[in-house]
């Protein structure tokens, strides 16, 4: 299982903050393209070029292998401080 | 040496316990405020999200960065989440180094990279509606000018 994370206006967007996956994606490609597949919202936020991915807590912009217990999380730009 | 929290903090406090030692030469200390104002529009109050644990290890990494780089004595992080008014107290960056130059540019460099890479939102009042505060392509280009960095 894998647990993808979603914050801020995203989770506000998607109105869910937490997927749990058992059938789990190969890779974030693979994911990317079965979050799509829930409808046109999701979409937008995966396909926003400013959306940023964190594997295990550390962001990434790489595609990445997918492992079972993996935390993977979409949030917009940060804007702390 | 990190903290999130929703209650508020000393900076007189946090400064004082920044030196123990007498070859502190510089404190460097940065407290961020909540403005009543943004974009035009008046802020009646922020909301601040952030992402439990991920939040506490990009500080962590952002600070071994920084000790990599210049001679850190002491280094004291708050950052404050939940529901703040104007005129809080939202952040806080204590430094103790040998050195003035040290210290100013590590507060610096920690503030650039907690703004553009630490996992915090900030939804803000407005009289029009709340609001997800969007990113500035200034704070970009302000952590953009240390260079190359692992972060």
């Amino acid at each position: 299982m894998i647990k993808v994370l979603f914050f801020a206006s995203y989770r506000e967007k998607l109105g869910i903050d937490r997927l749990e996956l058992t059938e789990m994606p190969t890779n974030l490609s693979a994911l990317r393209d079965l979050l799509c597949e829930k409808g046109q919202d999701w979409q937008e936020v995966v396909k926003d070029p400013r959306t940023l991915v964190a594997l295990n807590q550390t962001m990434t912009r790489k595609n990445f292998e997918i492992k079972e217990g993996d935390e993977i999380a979409f949030f917009p730009p940060v804007t702390g401080g | 040496m990190i903290s999130i929290q929703k209650d508020d903090f000393d900076p007189g406090f946090e400064q004082d316990q920044l030196s123990d030692n007498t070859g502190t030469g510089a404190l460097v200390t940065f407290t961020g405020l909540v403005r009543d104002e943004n974009l035009g529009d008046d802020v009646g109050g922020l909301y601040l999200e952030h992402y439990p644990g991920m939040t506490e290890k990009s500080l962590r990494d952002i600070i071994d960065e920084a000790a990599e780089r210049w001679p850190l004595q002491a280094i004291r992080v708050i950052h404050r989440v939940g529901q703040l008014q104007p005129g809080d107290r939202i952040v806080f960056v204590g430094v103790a180094s040998a050195h003035r130059k040290a210290a100013f540019e590590i507060c610096e460099f920690v503030m650039d990279y907690l703004k553009t890479r630490a996992p915090f939102w900030k939804k803000e009042t407005t009289p029009e509606g709340d609001r997800w505060v969007d990113a500035r392509e200034s704070d970009e280009e302000a952590a953009k000018r240390w260079g190359q960095t692992s972060l």
